[in-house]
């Protein structure tokens, strides 16, 4: 390397790179100097050069020469040179950190800040501001104070001096150890601001602008005076439009501020401004809010077209980005711009073609998809992995809108797949090519083969076992089930121990499935269970005991439909059950199930900009209610919460009282949950307790009253009921709801209430029980299996005609929103064109019954439904059945 | 998309030569904490940029807008939901600057030897990520105020010294 630039050096004729074989050492050696007398302004400005030089280099200055270069730095400020003190001034920023007790040299800034040399005020307090930290202020804050009581004319020129317009940043830090700072202080500053934003000097402006909103950020009528002031006073500065701008979306985003409020006239206003970074921004403010209409969308997308054929790289890529955001919702706004995104997909910057062909497939026809396709496989090499990810998103989103294409797509995606990349990438990759597979039974085997290709060599575990899971779960299904096995199996042998794990959960599920594998995975499974691994050495023995049984319930129950509890649950019931002992084996069923089941549906696909937070593990609604209720004493004994309802209003919005109710289920009872809020400020209602009327099967146990509620405070009353044991009509009820209450009169302005009150009561609307309350939807990935194992004890079947259902997806949408059950292995979705189709549903009846229910469809003059339910007990199926007929 | 509005805009200033090498480089947020992950984004950000000139592009996640010289390569750098044009405006403001600093000789000898110019003049322009100033008649007015007793003087000497050489060598 060194060679090298001897000798580029050589030809330029002239000497080598002045600090190519800097030494740190040499460097603070030749430091010494500076406390010469009298000083050498350029041979010591040299030496300050080359330690910034050396610290730019991210060269490591321990602590002790650091402070000792630092303090013989300090004595350059007895020489007048103006570059020696501002490269003084550097080395004071660049060592504030590294440095000890650079305290030392407030004095001398403090004196440059206030003194009369006017070059030196601006960076003398940029370089203050630094050093300072809560431990020194108060030593600065007498200068700052001084300076202000004084109106020390020097401070009020700094101020105003466009030379140091610096003053905003030193503000910053006062304003955020404003505690030590007297209101009135900072109330004076605000006005200095105040007036510095009407300046001349544009960049003044602009940090005025940012300050005074810093300032007032949490007062949103300061900022909205603010906002008025400046949009029709007009502003100098381009910056400070944009800032103007970004404030002004702010807070229409946080008022909900209607699109005809003044606000948004004034961005949309700055369409015309002459600044084209004033225009773009506000373009892209009125994009990025929500709910923008096309109308409105119209002028800001049309300014955006124009700056297409700029010939500035920035500006096109700027606009083309944007106008990719607006196609991602409103297609249609943005297919006026066709033409002038065809003259960009050849444009020379690659991330500008990228943007302008992904935005085209968005919004143009069927018919261009396989020339754009073709067009980015001739560069997608050479884009940047962000723009790679943008291109797989664009087309997970066009094999949802043209279904038919997803041969090319898929074509596309396995050369990319070869290609190299990032994990992100990757996995935009892998999960649209899963999500085609979902869609498109007919490309599930070419994608499995891709996969099975991309695991071969791939770097990635997450992406491994992920796709090891998917190849367990669809591999044994295909009519070739036999090939995918060397591909599972060369795993075990050759991968991490996550992934050999996860291998051998899907060698497992090819033993259960394949009879005529079996003999061949069990030999496997033997040797997987010698490996180094715990892991996979106990999932190896565990299969193989399984898998030996050969009983079709024992592998539809541990191999192929895992665990349903919610896992906080679990943890907490194996915690509680570990206090207490007892005899008693552990009960699975006393688990709460998990309230979203793991859906079988595709991830979406991290947007550009990965955020790197990671997922917070949020306690579950469910668990929320558990502990609320738990709390209650007369709901002890329940059991575990089997399923909250979601609200249902009991009132109308605008009424004197509003209700809603949760229901919430457990094994034999039912707790409804009224949260009531009274919405009088003269009343204060007291005792409050939702009287219940249920048809006979239904026992009402307890009220539990609210005992009072003030005036737009929500309170809860509660009421227990029994649920009848063996009743096939229990699963729906309808009831009549009856608030009643003491009022006390009280006056709306104190809120203080009257002695006496008088009862009242309050008529709700019927509240409904519906036999979707009853079950917990459960996801069972293989149906069949989980068929069988329940097995055909109480299997009913029972035939009904739905004579105002016209089509097969309308009914198949009814019968899941009615009985609540998990659609499976994808039977929620009707093919295009079919006259009957097969609804499978899995759910766990209240008491942790497995429920199945099969209903086929088939279309004539309306729908006929035959429907075949399955269940360990019979009561459920009663149940079930009572309630759809 | 609404983030909190703020005058932090820049969140590094980086100056390459031709073998990717850092000559400048000033970060001004935490993004890339440890000189080891800037040297890697640094490298990243070259192999990248070094064989187009295409102004600009979006790099782990960042607004990379840059601009070459003969030898050199400026960079400056933003996040993804900055204004694009603002980042291009403290680019232009940097380049013009030093190209005026440095009688439009924007290369890589000529600016080792005005180090000290650069790093007044970056600090003029961008301050903790700030932008102070866009306009290089000001900057350039601010840095070369000390002109009178720095080693820039010099410049046009070396400058008609050059001329001279380059003239005996055509001879």
């Amino acid at each position: 390397m060194i060679k090298k630039f001897d000798k580029k050096d050589e030809e330029s004729g002239s000497g080598s790179n002045p600090f190519q074989h800097l030494e740190k050492s040499a460097v603070l050696q030749e430091a010494r100097i500076f406390n010469e007398t009298p000083i050498n302004p350029r041979r010591c400005l040299h030496i300050l050069t080359k330690i910034i030089y050396l610290l730019n280099q991210g060269e490591h200055f321990g602590t002790t020469e650091a402070t000792e270069a630092f303090f013989a730095m300090t004595r350059l400020f007895q020489s007048n040179d103006q570059t020696l003190r501002r490269m003084c001034y550097l080395t004071i920023k660049e060592m504030a950190n590294i440095s000890e007790d650079v305290i030392i040299v407030t004095s001398s800034l403090t004196k440059d800040m206030t003194g009369k040399e006017d070059v030196y005020r601006g960076p003398a307090i940029r370089a203050l501001c630094r050093i300072t930290d809560t431990t020194m202020l108060q030593a600065i804050e007498r200068y700052m104070k001084q300076a202000i009581v004084d109106k020390v004319p020097s401070f009020i020129l700094l101020v105003y001096c466009p030379m140091s317009h610096c003053w905003q940043s030193f503000l910053f830090i006062c304003i955020q150890h404003m505690v030590k700072m007297s209101y009135d202080v900072v109330k004076r500053w605000v006005n200095e601001a105040q007036e510095a934003a009407s300046s001349d000097n544009i960049m003044v402006q602009y940090h005025a602008l940012g300050l005074l909103y810093h300032l007032r950020k949490n007062d949103r009528l300061a900022v909205t005076k603010m906002l008025n002031k400046f949009t029709k006073s007009g502003l100098k500065s381009p910056f400070a439009y944009c800032m103007l701008i970004r404030i002004a979306s702010k807070l229409l985003d946080e008022t909900e501020g209607g699109h005809d409020s003044p606000l948004f006239d004034f961005i949309e206003s700055c369409l015309r401004n002459k600044n084209e970074m004033v225009v773009y921004e506000a373009a892209s403010a009125i994009v990025h809010m929500p709910n923008c209409t096309a109308r409105e969308l119209a002028p800001a997308v049309s300014v955006l077209q124009l700056f297409c054929s700029s010939p500035k790289a920035a500006l096109r890529y700027a606009a083309v980005r944007t106008l990719n955001k607006v196609a991602m919702k409103h297609p249609s706004a943005v297919t006026a711009c066709n033409l002038d995104l065809e003259n960009l997909i050849t444009d020379s910057n690659r991330s500008i073609a990228t943007l302008a062909i992904t935005t085209l497939l968005k919004t143009g026809s069927e018919s261009s998809v396989d020339r754009l396709m073709k067009q980015i496989s001739s560069f997608v090499s050479e884009i940047s992995d962000e723009f790679k990810v943008v291109v797989v998103q664009a087309i997970s989103a066009l094999c949802q809108k043209y279904p038919r294409k997803h041969s090319v797509m898929m074509n596309f995606l396995s050369n990319m797949l070869r290609d190299d990349g990032g994990f992100e990438y990757k996995r935009a990759i892998v999960d649209c090519i899963i999500s085609i597979i979902e869609e498109n039974p007919e490309s599930k085997e070419t994608g499995l083969a891709h996969l099975c290709e991309f695991i071969e060599d791939c770097e990635h575990t997450v992406l491994a076992t992920k796709i090891l899971h998917l190849l367990g779960k669809e591999g044994p299904r295909t009519p070739q089930p036999s090939k995918y096995i060397r591909f599972i199996f060369n795993r075990v042998v050759l991968e991490s121990e996550a992934v050999r794990a996860a291998a051998v959960s899907a060698l497992a599920k090819f033993g259960a499935q394949n009879d005529d594998l079996l003999p061949s995975v069990l030999v496997l499974m033997q040797r997987c269970m010698m490996d180094s691994d715990d892991e996979v050495r106990d999932r190896a023995t565990f299969y193989m005991n399984v898998l030996q049984q050969k009983q079709k319930a024992l592998n539809a129950a541990y191999i192929f439909n895992g665990l349903s509890v919610s896992i906080p649950g679990l943890e907490k019931s194996l915690h509680q059950y570990t206090l207490e002992p007892t005899e008693k084996p552990f009960d699975m069923k006393t688990v709460p199930l998990a309230t979203t089941p793991i859906t079988e549906q595709k991830t979406e696909i991290a947007p550009v900009a990965t955020s790197k937070l990671p997922e917070k593990l949020a306690p579950s609604r469910q668990d929320i209610y558990q502990e609320q209720l738990a709390a209650i004493p007369d709901f002890q004994g329940l059991g575990p919460l089997f399923k909250s309802s979601e609200p249902v209003q009991l009132t109308e919005a605008e009424t004197e009282y509003v209700v809603r109710c949760v229901k919430h289920t457990f094994a034999r009872h039912m707790v409804f949950q009224f949260d009531c809020t009274n919405t009088l400020n003269d009343q204060l209602l007291q005792k409050v307790v939702v009287q219940m009327e249920p048809s006979e099967s239904y026992e009402v146990i307890h009220h539990i009253p609210a005992p009072s509620l003030p005036y737009s405070q929500p309170g809860s009353c509660y009421t227990l009921v029994r649920l009848p044991d063996d009743d096939p009509t229990a699963g729906r009820n309808t009831m009549g709801c009856t608030m009643k209450y003491l009022v006390r009169d009280c006056d709306p302005n104190t809120g203080e209430p009257d002695d006496d009150g008088y009862d009242d009561e309050y008529v709700l609307e019927d509240l409904e029980v519906t036999v979707a309350d009853h079950i917990q939807k459960v996801l069972k990935p293989n149906f069949g299996a989980a068929w069988e194992e329940v097995g055909d004890e109480f299997e009913k079947e029972e035939t009904f005609a739905l004579a105002s259902v016209r089509t097969l997806d309308e009914a198949v949408g009814n019968i899941i929103s009615f009985l609540g059950m998990q659609p499976c292995e994808r039977s929620d979705k009707v093919p295009e064109n079919k006259n009957s189709h097969v609804l499978f549903l899995a759910g766990v009846f209240r008491g942790g019954h497995d429920v199945l229910v099969r209903a086929r469809l088939a279309l004539a003059d309306g729908v006929t439904m035959q429907v075949t339910v399955r269940s360990g007990e019979e009561t459920v199926v009663d149940v079930i059945l009572a309630s759809v007929g | 998309f609404n983030t909190e509005p703020s005058l932090y805009t820049v969140k590094a200033v980086l100056i390459l030569d031709n073998d990717g090498d850092r000559l400048y480089a000033k970060y001004y947020d935490d993004t890339y904490p440890t000189v080891k992950e800037q040297k890697a984004f640094e490298k990243n950000i070259f192999n990248k940029t070094h064989r187009t000139d295409s102004e600009i592009a979006l790099l782990e996640g960042l607004t990379v807008v840059y601009k070459s010289n003969i030898d050199l390569f400026f960079y400056v750098i933003g996040s993804s939901h900055e204004n694009e044009l603002m980042l291009m405006a403290v680019l232009n403001c940097l380049f013009d600057s030093l190209s005026q600093m440095l009688r439009k000789n924007v290369e890589r000898r000529a600016l080792l030897e005005n180090m000290e110019g650069l790093f007044l003049a970056v600090d003029e322009i961008v301050d903790g990520g700030v932008i102070l100033e866009s306009d290089p008649q000001q900057v350039v007015h601010r840095v070369a105020l000390r002109v009178s007793s720095s080693p820039l003087l010099s410049s046009p000497l070396r400058n008609i010294q050059q001329t001279l050489m380059l003239l005996v060598c055509q001879l």
